[in-house]
């Protein structure tokens, strides 16, 4: 039997009707699935008129294409981060791990240049390495989880700290920097363009894409789906928990990994700040979508939304000077509690 | 009788122990380094000097000992500070500490234990847990960035400014800047100052909306090299030819190789050097060991690097 995963109060009640149940528990969900992407599309919405009226830049081409392609970075995390936080579980490492693999894929890159000949072969191995790190790093995550019997708030905060310790002492506390020449080959990954939008915005709307066929139309998308409605019911249908969970961290580090890919040709280099904070933007992203924290339900459409309504507010504050400089942080928090009350008034 | 005998032996051997704790006291100096952890470009660049300064000090006076610890936060640095005090017995501290006021108090115990104490660039909130301070001069580093950034515009342009983090630090900075301008350029615009957290991300975000937004603009004060990395990338995606100077500041071995190399944008950086922590260890030391005092306050000044004494501040070695 496949196990409810949206709201308990919608299927509770059509549950209880008994006559045509399955007919009105599928008109249950759509409605809820369609309301619940009202909340972060409704806030969106209005931040983008705000932003038009405040500074009528905003609105611009430029504008909208700079926001995408900066929200790439987080909105592909949290594609990922959405699929751990479904099947249940937690990472808290995302932005400590980004800045690791940053680091370390410069340094690969600057290794490899004086052997391998072309720089772009340099590039395009140094790319994988970062994918292949990102898998890693995420493999370890799902074992000690599943096989280590480690709540994934401990492991993720103990990996927190060691990526960003690591990357300090590789860094010798400074930045790593890319191979001039290698940086002007790698750096069209992300300023060039395809048919006018960034090549970054292309990455984020095909893993968008992927991440919600994934959760949606396969098998495996339903098992995350189960495991964090209820992780018993889940092991009695004989759904092998530990694989599925296990992938889902894989698949964060692989989207992590190919995220940093992006990041690195942008400065073309690491440092102790990089990535700082980026898992909190990521799980608000995540939440903010419409994804419940405790698990179970969620949508990757919202969580895109949220990552660009994120990016949205930050940007509205920099084109205007309205409000004080020191009250940044706190229009974010105002907006992301809005947004999640929105939310929670439509369910 | 035999009881008298050993009090008067006793006596003799604390005798001898005290003069000869003395005789040590004059040239055996223990001194620990306490600093925050390596975690950004310039604290990169805290530790790389007190450890360099370390190997100086103990090769110069020998019999001094430096003990150099790195804190990653402000609970971490009251332990270690107590640490050296009841574990390694030290008689002088040098701290630059990772924030003022909870430092204060733990400064201050220590300082009651007869510890000497010198504070560095972070000052505490009671002046009076301290035997002398070091530091970089903030407002001097706003000051000189400002006369250099008005002067290379002929005094009329317009300036975009990114902030540091919200600190006292940031604000006698960007104070000192805009009091300059206003007193001798009045015709240069300060068009918005936003906080770029002296991090390169966020001050490219910072730059890329400032160049959405204003059409026109002359300079930027990026305040810190490590943001000016994030302005000049900004600038570069936006192809805009219209910023003729980019200042950043504390003089980052990239940046002071740029000044070096003749840079189009970049002609110039303001010190703010991490040195200053070498700077701190040496005075006193050197105090210490001769006995001398040291003054209260000691400020490094502010310098503008352009071309021509680049070199003199190029320290390839370090990590910042």
């Amino acid at each position: 039997m496949p196990p409810a995963h949206t709201d308990t109060s919608t299927a509770a009640v059509t549950a209880a009707v008994d006559t045509s149940a399955t007919a009105r528990l599928a008109t249950g969900l759509r409605r809820g699935l369609k309301l619940h992407g009202m909340g972060p599309v409704l806030g969106l919405v209005l931040l983008c008129i705000a932003g038009t009226l405040l500074n009528s830049d905003f609105a611009s081409v430029d504008n909208a294409m700079n926001l995408l392609t900066r929200t790439a970075f987080i909105g592909i995390i949290a594609v990922g981060m959405c699929f751990v936080i479904i099947s249940g579980g937690i990472d808290l490492s995302v932005g400590s791990m980004a800045a690791l693999i940053a680091g370390s894929v410069i340094l690969f890159m600057n290794a490899m240049a004086p052997a391998v000949g072309s720089p772009v072969l340099v590039v395009a191995l140094g790319m994988g390495f970062a994918v292949l790190l990102g898998a890693v790093f995420g493999l370890a995550h799902g074992l000690l989880i599943t096989k280590g019997r480690i709540e994934p708030f401990i492991v993720t905060l103990g990996t927190l700290g060691i990526f960003r310790a690591y990357l300090t002492y590789f860094a010798n506390g400074g930045a790593i920097t890319l191979d001039n020449a290698l940086s002007d080959v790698y750096s069209p990954v992300y300023y060039a363009s395809l048919l006018g939008v960034p090549i970054p915005v292309w990455v984020f709307a095909v893993v968008a894409l992927l991440g919600a066929l994934i959760l949606n139309r396969t098998a495996y998308g339903r098992y995350v789906q189960a495991i964090g409605s209820n992780e018993q019911v889940a092991r009695y249908a004989a759904v092998d928990v530990d694989r599925i969970k296990v992938i889902t961290y894989v698949l964060l580090g692989v989207c992590v990994g190919i995220a940093t890919l992006l990041y690195v040709p942008r400065l073309g280099s690491a440092s102790p700040t990089t990535g700082l904070l980026w898992e909190l933007e990521a799980i608000a992203a995540v939440i903010v979508g419409g994804t419940a924290l405790k698990g179970g339900a969620g949508s990757i459409t919202g969580t895109v939304v949220g990552a660009v309504l994120l990016s949205v507010i930050s940007n509205i504050l920099n084109l205007t000077s309205i409000i004080s400089v020191y009250l940044n942080a706190a229009v974010q928090g105002f907006v992301i509690i809005a947004v999640a009350f929105m939310q929670r008034a439509r369910r | 009788m035999n009881n008298r005998r050993t009090l008067f032996r006793t006596a003799i051997a604390l005798a001898a122990l005290v003069a000869g704790g003395a005789a040590l006291a004059q040239n055996k100096v223990t001194m620990g380094v306490s600093i925050p952890a390596a975690t950004h470009g310039w604290t990169g660049g805290v530790v790389y000097w007190a450890n360099r300064t370390k190997g100086e000090l103990e090769k110069q006076y020998p019999g001094m000992t430096v003990i150099v610890k790195t804190a990653g936060s402000a609970t971490e640095q009251a332990n270690q500070v107590q640490d050296l005090q009841t574990a390694n017995k030290i008689d002088t501290l040098v701290i630059l500490p990772f924030e003022s006021a909870p430092l204060t108090k733990p400064v201050a115990q220590v300082k009651s234990k007869g510890v000497f104490v010198t504070v560095v660039d972070r000052g505490l909130t009671d002046p009076s847990a301290q035997s002398a301070y070091v530091a970089g001069d903030n407002p001097g580093f706003g000051k000189v960035a400002g006369e250099y950034i008005g002067k290379q515009l002929g005094g009329k342009g317009n300036v975009v400014v990114l902030r540091g983090i919200p600190t006292v630090i940031d604000n006698q900075r960007v104070d000192a800047f805009n009091a300059v301008l206003k007193a001798q350029y009045p015709d240069v615009k300060v068009l918005d100052a936003k906080h770029g957290n002296w991090n390169r991300d966020d001050a490219f975000k910072v730059m890329q909306d400032y160049l959405t937004r204003f059409k026109q603009i002359d300079a930027v004060w990026a305040s810190d090299d490590d943001m000016a990395v994030g302005v000049q990338k900004a600038i570069e995606q936006a192809k805009r030819t219209d910023i003729k100077l980019v200042l950043g500041g504390a003089g980052s071995k990239e940046y002071i190789k740029k000044v070096m190399d003749g840079d189009k944008i970049v002609t110039a950086d303001v010190t703010y050097s991490p040195s200053m922590i070498a700077d701190a260890m040496k005075l006193t030391a050197e105090a210490r060991v001769k006995g001398t005092t040291m003054p209260a306050t000691t400020i490094i000044p502010s310098v503008l690097i352009t071309k021509e004494n680049a070199a003199k501040y190029y320290e390839p070695a370090s990590p910042f």
